[in-house]
């Protein structure tokens, strides 16, 4: 018996090198042959008018990779890996008479990670000098791009918790809800659909997507009476299917919506772009919507009821289930929506995108109390101005997520039912 | 299609070191999950933990090679109870969240520019893996088709492995496992029984951390390099597939469910790029294959989670949850 099981082993390990050789063990991130990560920007001159056929290189130890202006102006540069590149300018394809403006470093040191693309901006001509912000500008502007951050993770955030506090379920595939709204927006103007109803079918399709999860896994597993804690796994094995199934039909790069480049207004003191703007005014209305429903209407009345307590809700005729069905329709819209609004803030969509603020929204829905609906809005503003406003106080742009999680991992410590969580023993 | 050279492959994959630092790592998860009823999102932060804190000391500090391994151990302790004083007291998944977010602090923490005198940033460090190899006391030569730097970490890998599971199984089997599972079963009978269940479930965090930063460092040395995108919240994901895979209050089941999950990655990988080369499949790209095979993890780990949540080798009655 000994031998024979001695014998397997030294079989199996005579076939291991030859494995090794051919083909390299798969590591936890699936490769991808186009570059993932991008340098990018746009040439343009003074007067606006987009420059064409300028070389721009990007070096980082023995990668070299060169771009060339195109018609509009658009530059790109597929790099491997995230880090810190020198990017240069090839000032002798500059077309006559336009030169970099005074006190534009070239070449010059970009860096960058945990996002997939950053763009570098050459500014061109006399006129412009590039502004040096003081300090209380930096903050003001700052402050305007969390709240709109935070609003566009609380609509994502208040379906997570609208969910939770109906079912009880932590949702790790909401991430990937974010992403499906982001894509099917892509694809759909990609099927040169005008640019509103890609956006409406987007949200549809997110609706849609919620419904179908509640109706063909969530609720029959309710039914079976699985626990919360194998639901919470499930909803991680679901995850990591949809993030993949994205990636294998929308690929690994990072594509760009309609109108994602935009220079920045300037409204009062506050520089912003129209954007960020909008994202702000249309999460800031939906989210009101939102409230107005769920405090004025029986309907949110009955959903308050049931995320109260299920069972008392049914008992006083409430149709829990049609609640939860209409909540996990709400939260993929709402879900779908902070999607599309995160491209744009980002700007690019990916298949990661969603679960890059998964933990973001959990640590906005923790840190306003877990269920609490008017909780995840305050939390996900909190969670919101905070990364932003940790830059401007000297933390690194690439160290901005860990400030949020840090202060929900210590509000936890201190406070572990949120701001408005009502006190009860959570363990 | 080479049907040998792929059933090579996937046997290769069984006595891999890849795969004794997911069985390794997996069998913290059993300690944590599976037999404290801990949940744990943040394995891949311990394994981070441990490959860099051995990184880190060897290359920074010249420390020896025993020295780095003890730092490694010692760094795993203290993130564990960082992690474990302000949650565990907490619902079961608020610690679930509390250690997703964690892992991935450390994870954005090595990865910042800040650091890249420390720890590489985005592209890791490398070359701290001579003094173990220096101690490899094979001489060079050909053992069963390998070097000997690779039968070595095969030997060191598995033997680790093999240790580990006869510490845990002694460990359940004490009194000390027998609290444990109880406070699994139900936390308020062991603490009426006067038990401090608080440092119970302290313990056995720490010690499923440290075989989590014994797991990173198994994970690290053959590469020669460690690098923070291996790290991300997939591994971890990935770890509670092959505990689900085994069972996940058994010694034996996180070592066969990491061994099943690494046989069935490479075997689909062989067939389908084995497939795609023959020109039987058109309709796959080889990068959308391994996409492909990540889709199969990830229903896997659901229809694991619905039909057989106990695993191959557990019983329905040692379930974490009931």
């Amino acid at each position: 018996m000994g031998a024979i099981a001695a014998a397997t082993v030294a079989i199996l390990l005579v076939a291991a090198p030859a494995s090794l050789a051919a083909t390299p063990s798969p590591t936890p991130s699936p490769s991808n042959q186009q570059f993932q990560n991008n340098i990018s920007g746009f040439l343009r001159d003074d007067a606006r008018a987009p420059i064409q056929g300028v070389k721009i290189t990007a070096k980082n130890g023995d990668f070299t990779g060169t771009a060339t202006s195109s018609a509009n102006g658009a530059w790109n540069i597929g790099v491997p890996s995230q880090g810190t590149y020198e990017v240069q300018l090839d000032e002798s394809t500059l077309p006559q008479g336009i030169k970099l403006a005074a006190g534009q470093a070239n070449p010059r040191s970009i860096t960058f990670s945990q996002t997939s693309n950053v763009s570098v901006i050459f500014a061109f001509g006399k006129g412009i000098v590039v502004q040096q912000q003081d300090f209380g500008q930096n903050l003001l502007n700052r402050l305007v791009a969390g709240v709109s951050f935070g609003l566009l993770l609380a609509l994502a955030s208040v379906g997570l918790s609208l969910i939770f506090g109906t079912t009880g379920l932590t949702n790790f595939a909401h991430g990937e809800m974010v992403t499906l709204g982001a894509v099917l927006v892509f694809v759909f103007n990609a099927m040169n659909l005008p640019f509103w109803l890609a956006i409406l079918l987007a949200l549809l399709g997110g609706g849609l997507f919620g419904y179908a999860q509640d109706a063909g896994l969530w609720r029959p597993l309710r039914r079976r009476g699985t626990g919360l804690v194998p639901m919470m796994i499930v909803s991680i094995g679901l995850a990591l299917a949809i993030r993949y199934v994205i990636q294998f039909y929308f690929g690994g790069a990072t594509q760009q919506l309609p109108f994602a480049q935009s220079a920045e207004i300037q409204i009062g003191p506050v520089s912003i772009s129209p954007n960020n703007l909008w994202s702000l005014v249309i999460s800031a209305i939906v989210i009101g919507l939102i409230g107005i429903v769920l405090l004025k209407t029986r309907l949110g009345k009955a959903t308050r009821a049931v995320a109260d307590n299920p069972a008392l809700a049914a008992a006083s005729g409430i149709d829990v289930d049609s609640v939860i069905r209409l909540v996990w329709i709400v939260g993929g819209v709402l879900a779908s929506l902070g999607g599309i609004l995160w491209a744009y803030y980002r700007p690019g969509v990916t298949f990661d995108m969603g679960s890059q603020i998964l933990l973001l929204i959990f640590a906005g829905v923790t840190l306003g109390g877990l269920g609490t609906v008017f909780g995840a809005l305050i939390g996900s503003v909190i969670v919101g101005i905070f990364v932003e406003l940790t830059t401007v106080f000297g933390l690194a742009a690439d160290l901005k997520y860990v400030g949020a999680l840090f202060i929900m991992i210590v509000v936890l410590l201190f406070r572990p039912q949120g701001i408005l969580g009502r006190r009860e023993r959570v363990g | 299609m080479d049907f040998g050279f792929i059933l090579a492959s996937a046997a290769g994959e069984l006595f891999s070191p890849t795969t004794a630092a997911y069985a390794l790592a997996a069998l913290g998860l059993a300690v944590h999950f599976g037999y404290s009823g801990l949940l744990n999102f943040g394995q891949a932060g311990f394994m981070a933990v441990g490959a860099y804190g051995f990184a880190i000391s060897t290359l920074s500090f010249g420390a020896p090679f025993f020295v780095g391994l003890l730092i490694a151990v010692i760094c795993s302790v203290l993130f564990a109870l960082v992690l474990g004083i302000p949650t565990l007291r907490l619902r079961a998944d608020y610690l679930a969240i509390v250690t997703i977010a964690a892992a991935e602090i450390i994870r954005y923490v090595v990865t910042t520019n800040q650091l890249t005198s420390v720890t590489g940033s985005a592209n890791g460090l490398a070359a701290f893996e001579g003094g173990f190899y220096s101690m490899n006391p094979f001489p060079e030569g050909d053992y069963l088709g390998m070097n000997n730097r690779d039968f070595f970490i095969r030997v060191i890998g598995w033997g680790l492995a093999v240790i580990c599971c006869v510490i845990i199984w002694l460990l359940m089997r004490s009194p000390w496992g027998r609290v444990l599972k109880g406070i699994r079963e139900d936390e308020n009978a062991v603490r009426s029984l006067g038990k401090n269940v608080y440092a119970y479930k302290m313990q056995a965090l720490v010690i499923g951390g440290v075989l989590g930063a014994l797991a990173g460092m198994v994970f690290t040395l053959p590469r020669g390099a460690v690098q923070p995108a291996n790290y991300g919240t997939e591994l971890t994901f990935f770890l509670w597939t092959c505990l689900l895979l085994g069972g996940m209050a058994t010694v034996l089941g996180p070592v066969i469910g990491a061994m099943i999950f690494w046989v069935v990655l490479s075997l689909t990988q062989g067939i389908l790029y084995g497939l795609i080369e023959s020109g039987a499949v058109t309709w796959l790209t080889t990068v959308q294959a391994g996409q492909l095979r990540y889709i199969l993890v990830g229903v896997a780990l659901m229809l694991l989670m619905i039909f057989r949540p106990q695993g191959v080798f557990g019983n329905k009655k040692e379930l974490a949850f009931a």
